[in-house]
């Protein structure tokens, strides 16, 4: 169980984390989401005592996490796959860790087997991709078999393979009942993996609810049609009071079913040549949620926001 | 919240005997410190171009101690001048010091580190502790080293010094204190500044620069400024000839202690505060 009550994080007049509140419940995979600088890693080293909050606190199982008795039994973290000594071997560095909170030095080799990099383990850091990195930070989160495993943007700037590997890494911890915490900036990869959200952006909270519920709000049915004779079927839209729009040839119609659009434009003899319904995609519901909160704005207006966000144009 | 009601896991482990102590904590720091390469190398430069320069300066002053003057040859301090190849063997220890707290901090490394162990003062502990008894033994075989080496030359001649004349001893394990003192003006250092390149610049500057620079400050103030200042205090400890005037050996060690320890505690402060 993870707490934050109140977290703030001020750097000079810059606030990365304002008032945050949340609770990370046990035995579910919590999505940590928000645009990049919306202050996801800020809270998370807050959590792990590495920053001090402005205000608020942290509470991990209860307790500051800077008063553990074993931290590593209770909390494994991975924050940046890169903050390790290059100049040490995978295996003396996971070896100090083990030291460090008295855990069975066999548990070195545990955890190398498990994340499959037994086959690296004398090699320096320095050398590794950062696929390899990223195992070796989550070989060093798994040492002491904590409840609680928190990952910072696990997936970045990884190559397929490697995203399915933590993918189905974190999936198999959840259903053996670990309290996973993990953040993205990438809403469709979080709909695979978490049952509940955090959103955030700009250091505030934006949503905290379960991933259907997240998708069940923020996801709008919207009909899409194609016709010769637009200006026949936008007049008996408009008579109905529906708000449409023209996405490319399309005209994109809100709050109806295909089935009433048919009726409608056969009711009006209008010619169809396309109509289907189009869910937009969590990632949308994301952007629109966020987009007043993004750090830094594409200087092409609609490029990654797509019309179906909507009234833009 | 299905996934709530799972089973618990299995860990394997017995909780009431995983708790961390500060011996759990020292044993990961001796791991740590043994496991860069860098530690080797710096030792090993430490112990050779301490004992490569002392040896040096004993041929060349005892080749040419009968040219000497009879003033200076009264004065002359042949234990002493021994361990002056400390002169650049302090900035490897130095070096190294800094690089035991910067290491962590210019890698990202100190997250894991203070993920690991969030009580900071038992990582600074133990990081102070290992280097300490590192930098101690290797700081006494070097200068052992140091003086047997340089005695050989002085032999030649007649006049080499022995462990059992009065002050000798004292001396010579006074060098390997030195290299331990010069350690931990580094890691005091590397605590305050926590970057790499500056920390060693810095180290550099305040053991090898600064001191011939304080010579230049005028008056007395500038006298006593140089006199009190770091290495310039802290060589007198192996000083087997007095010079009127000169700080005695241990009031001359204990000065440069202070000067390493009060920064030292300032620094801990600071990393019990500051963002990791």
């Amino acid at each position: 169980m993870i707490e934050a009550r109140g977290l703030t994080k001020r750097y000079g007049d810059k606030v990365a984390v304002d008032d945050l509140s949340f609770t990370v419940k046990p035995g579910t995979v919590t999505g940590f989401l928000g645009p990049n600088g919306a202050g996801k890693s800020t809270t998370m080293r807050m959590i792990l005592g590495l920053d001090r909050p402005t205000r608020g606190t942290a509470l991990v199982n209860g307790h500051p996490y800077t008063h553990a008795k074993a931290p590593l039994r209770e909390v494994g973290a991975l924050l940046d796959a890169k903050d390790v000594h290059g100049g040490r071997t995978a295996r003396a560095h996971l070896l100090s860790l083990c030291q460090s909170n008295g855990l069975p030095r066999r548990r070195v080799n545990d955890v190398l087997e498990l994340t499959g990099m037994s086959e690296v383990a004398g090699k320096r850091i320095k050398g590794f991709s950062l696929g390899m990195s990223q195992r070796l930070g989550i070989a060093a989160a798994m040492l002491g078999d904590p409840q609680i495993l928190m990952f910072d943007e696990p997936v970045n700037g990884l190559d397929p393979e490697g995203i399915l590997w933590i993918r189905n890494f974190m999936q198999s911890l959840a259903s053996r009942g670990r309290t996973v915490f993990v953040s993205s900036h990438l809403m469709s990869e979080m709909a695979l993996t978490a049952q509940h959200l955090i959103v955030i952006g700009r250091g505030k909270l934006l949503a905290d609810m379960s991933t259907q519920e997240f998708i069940n709000q923020n996801s709008s049915a919207r009909v899409r049609v194609r016709t010769p004779h637009a200006e026949a079927l936008l007049d008996a839209l408009a008579a109905q009071g529906t708000t449409t729009r023209k996405v490319d040839a399309f005209i994109e119609i809100d709050g109806l079913t295909t089935d009433a659009v048919g009726d409608l434009a056969a009711k009006h003899n209008v010619t169809i040549h396309e109509l289907f319904a189009q869910r937009s995609s969590l990632e949308e519901a994301f952007m629109e949620m966020t987009r007043d909160s993004v750090e830094y704005h594409a200087t092409v207006g609609d490029q990654q926001v797509p019309a179906t966000v909507g009234g833009a144009q | 919240m299905t996934a709530a009601t799972a089973a618990p896991v299995a860990t394997g482990f017995d909780d009431r005997r995983t708790r961390t102590t500060i011996w759990h904590v020292i044993r990961s720091e001796w791991t740590k410190i043994w496991s860069v390469r860098s530690t080797f190398w710096t030792l090993l430069s430490l112990v050779l171009v301490t004992i490569g320069l002392s040896a040096l300066i004993a041929w060349g002053a005892s080749s040419n101690f009968d040219k000497m003057n009879p003033q200076d040859r009264a004065h002359f301090d042949v234990a002493g001048s021994a361990m002056s190849g400390l002169v650049l063997g302090q900035l490897a220890i130095a070096v190294l010091g800094a690089m035991v707290i910067t290491g962590e901090y210019s890698t990202g490394g100190i997250k894991a580190t203070l993920t690991a162990v969030p009580a900071r003062m038992r990582v600074l502990f133990a990081k102070w502790l290992v280097f300490g008894v590192v930098a101690t033994v290797v700081g006494e075989i070097t200068a052992f080293g140091a003086f047997y080496i340089s005695m050989i030359f002085w032999s030649h001649h007649d006049m080499a010094a022995h462990l059992n004349d009065p002050g000798v001893l004292r001396a010579i394990i006074g060098g390997g204190l030195y290299v331990l003192a010069s350690g931990m003006v580094g890691l005091t250092v590397g605590v305050l500044i926590r970057h790499t390149g500056g920390a060693i610049a810095t180290a550099v500057g305040l053991l090898f620069v600064a001191p011939i620079l304080t010579n230049l400050l005028p008056g007395t103030w500038g006298k006593d400024i140089s006199k009190y200042f770091l290495s310039n205090a802290g060589q007198h400890v192996s000083d087997v000839v007095h010079v009127a005037g000169n700080l005695s050996p241990w009031t001359g060690y204990v000065v440069m202690s202070v000067e390493w320890v009060v920064p030292l505690l300032i620094g801990a402060w600071l990393m019990k505060r500051r963002d990791a």
